[in-house]
């Protein structure tokens, strides 16, 4: 063996070395009565989540006060440090996307991805951020531009300038920011999982800065808060989103928004969700993602069409330039004078898709095996970030056409965010049909959210297992609804609140995750490409 | 009477279904037909191995020791699936015809309160109710 061969196979198992655990997979699981259980994740999780449910139902008032000052004194204090954070990862990606690592295969070089570009994008997206795309797209640019809560950067609001930021700035709030913190976590757990054999579970990211301490109690703790982030995360905006669907139903069928429709919607949704976890991600999961992008690409089609043509292509170019001019000074967190907008709007945002990305990024990564780290991001990345300016263009574009031209309800600024949606479709053609799709639209989106949340509590419950029994994912599934609708009847909207408030605090903590993630990806994916190095010199 | 023996296996259980193994040896030697072991393959790490490639290579030993411990000629295929615990029955079934089949022995769990409360299903109860070969139930 030649010397330049030596070296190479020495520094091959060296870096071997450094990812060889004697940790298995499901070494702490308990099996039993069909629950395959991570301890001591899943019943602390379990417990912690009876805790906060009949804490917030017994002192509503007192738990919203206390989560909400929590959270808002979270917003207020680190608001530089989740707009800074916001902006290294937006960054971090670009880097990924450009840099030599681009080109790692996530599961090695032979492996083939398990899904079509198409149904893995719409995986993507309806898990994500399909349900606030309906909600805000309107509500949000017509909000700014009517001065409904603040606006962007103090500009004047009914102005032309007002509807270039109004749009650009929905672009930042959806476009790179969100997509660059899951794709963070996502690229980490893929990356961890099926390019290191690491649990596809949150602690594994973890392993090279913390050793095989992540499987004791530092892992318990991070893996723990990710439960609860993710299903107090869904089970609020179920609540809080049945209480946005009832009020589109009532709008369009008149049959009240009372708390009665309310809870109907939650058990369908509920339902579905559940029939679609026990057919699985390729027979429940991709087919309602799939489904839901033809359904949103029809409702985006006809919005272009019947809103104006001309009117569209100003608007895109409204919503670009708007997007190019505010990025920069949007994402300044250096004397701020437009607090308002800054803290209710940004930091927000920033805090609710930190808090989420432990979900999105973890199926993300679960259906992601076979693609090469630049396609994954360019995917992640880019392509949502260029279909969400084109929808932003045609619903908040023509929602601001309709409150500059003085047509309708939004004229008068924003009365109900959850109706603008509607009440922007009751002014195009063929109103009963779109707004009746649109609230299709939502709720399925409520379920892809609610299907692929399940699975995801299910495999950090059981210790990064897949393989758990279908009963396990059917609980929480269950869980999430069941935890909605008591919230919902018993403590009201203050309950509700509270917890996600609750939710959203994690924000905090998890910048923290995010940040030391990129930190271990960098190490992982250099190690990666010394080992692809090293076996070019073998082969040779 | 028959011409290939399928046993479906758990790689991460193999100590349950010990019986299974021998019975379907035992039944290969006295028809001197091969055994094919069929395991269905998890995308994500899990036990039995970190990558599908390794599964695989897993299985493969697997099957060469069990020809090496009752001298019976064996073979085996690992089926992907993107969700194991959705798609096992089917995936199995499926593999019955891939590798030519005609007889499956399969072990069994004796069911006990979380089959009464339907928590959990049985994979060779499926089998046998939609499979056209024989089956052999090991218990």
């Amino acid at each position: 063996m030649s010397d330049d061969r030596k070296q190479a196979q020495e520094a091959i198992s060296e870096i071997e070395d450094l990812y060889d655990t004697d940790y298995e997979i499901g070494q702490d699981n308990i099996e039993k009565w069909g629950f395959d259980m991570h301890a001591p994740v899943f019943p602390v999780s379990a417990f912690l989540i009876l805790v906060f449910v009949v804490g917030s139902l017994m002192f509503p008032e007192e738990s919203k006060q206390g989560l909400e000052a929590t959270r808002n004194w979270i917003q207020n204090v680190f608001d530089w440090m989740f707009l800074s954070a916001g902006n290294f990862f937006v960054l971090f990606c670009l880097a990924l996307i450009v840099l030599p690592v681009g080109k790692i295969r996530l599961g090695g070089e032979d492996a083939v991805p398990d899904f079509s570009i198409m149904s893995w994008f719409a995986m993507l997206f309806a898990a994500g951020m399909g349900i606030g795309l309906m909600f805000w797209s309107v509500a949000e640019p017509v909000g700014y531009f009517t001065e409904w809560f603040g606006t962007p950067l103090n500009v004047a609001g009914f102005t032309d300038e007002s509807r270039t930021a109004a749009l650009g700035t929905t672009m930042y709030h959806w476009g790179l920011h969100p997509w660059a913190i899951y794709g963070v976590v996502a690229l980490s757990l893929a990356f961890f999982s099926f390019n290191k054999g690491l649990p596809l579970t949150i602690r594994s990211t973890f392993y090279p800065l913390l050793g095989d301490r992540v499987w004791g109690w530092p892992g318990h703790v991070i893996d723990t808060v990710a439960v609860l982030a993710t299903i107090f995360g869904l089970a609020t905006s179920l609540g809080l989103g049945a209480q946005q669907a009832a009020s589109g139903l009532n709008f369009l069928f008149d049959i009240g928004a009372g708390l009665q429709t309310q809870v109907i919607v939650i058990t369908g949704v509920t339902a579905v969700a559940i029939v679609s976890v026990v057919r699985g991600i390729d027979g429940g999961v991709k087919l309602l993602s799939n489904l839901n992008m033809v359904l949103a690409f029809l409702l985006l089609a006809f919005v272009i069409v019947a809103g104006s043509l001309g009117g569209f292509f100003s608007n895109l170019g409204r919503t670009v330039t708007g997007y190019v001019e505010y990025i920069l000074p949007l994402s300044n967190p250096v004397g701020r004078a437009d607090d308002t907008f800054y803290h209710s709007w940004t930091i927000f945002f920033w805090a609710w898709w930190i808090s989420w990305s432990p979900f999105v990024g973890m199926f993300i990564a679960r259906v992601s095996r076979g693609r090469t780290v630049r396609q994954f991001l360019t995917a992640v990345l880019i392509v949502p970030t260029l279909v969400t300016i084109v929808w932003m263009s045609a619903f908040g574009g023509n929602g601001l056409d309709q409150a500059a031209d003085g047509i309708g309800e939004l004229a008068d600024g924003i009365s109900d965010s959850t109706l603008a949606l509607f009440q922007m479709l009751t002014h195009l053609p063929l109103t009963s049909i779109t707004s009746f799709l649109a609230i299709c639209l939502v709720l399925v989106f409520f379920v892809t959210s609610s299907d692929s949340g399940s699975l995801v509590i299910d495999s950090i419950t059981s210790g990064g297992k897949t393989t758990a029994p279908v009963t396990q994912r059917v609980f929480w599934a269950t869980a999430e609804g069941v935890i909605a609708a008591v919230l919902l009847t018993v403590g009201g909207s203050a309950a509700l609140q509270a917890l996600q408030a609750g939710a959203v605090s994690m924000g905090l903590p998890f910048t923290f995750v995010l940040l030391a993630m990129c930190v271990s990806l960098s190490r992982g994916l250099y190690h990666e490409r010394q080992l692809l190095q090293y076996n070019e010199v073998l082969q040779r | 009477m028959y011409k290939k023996i399928m046993v479906p296996v758990d790689l991460e259980h193999t100590d349950k279904i010990e019986k299974a193994l021998h019975g379907a040896a035992e039944l290969a030697k006295s028809y001197d037909v091969p055994v094919c072991y069929v395991a269905i393959m998890g995308r994500v790490p899990n036990r039995v191995a970190p990558s599908p490639e390794k599964f695989e290579a897993e299985l493969n030993m697997f099957a060469r020791e069990q020809a090496a411990k009752y001298g019976i000629e064996t073979e085996c295929k690992a089926v992907p699936s993107v969700d194991v615990p959705v798609e096992l029955d089917d995936k199995l079934l499926g593999a019955v015809d891939e590798v030519g089949a005609d007889l499956i022995v399969m072990a069994s769990h004796i069911p006990g309160i979380a089959d009464r409360l339907h928590l959990i299903s049985s994979n060779a109860a499926y089998m046998v109710k939609h499979s056209n070969v024989s089956i052999f139930v090991v218990r």
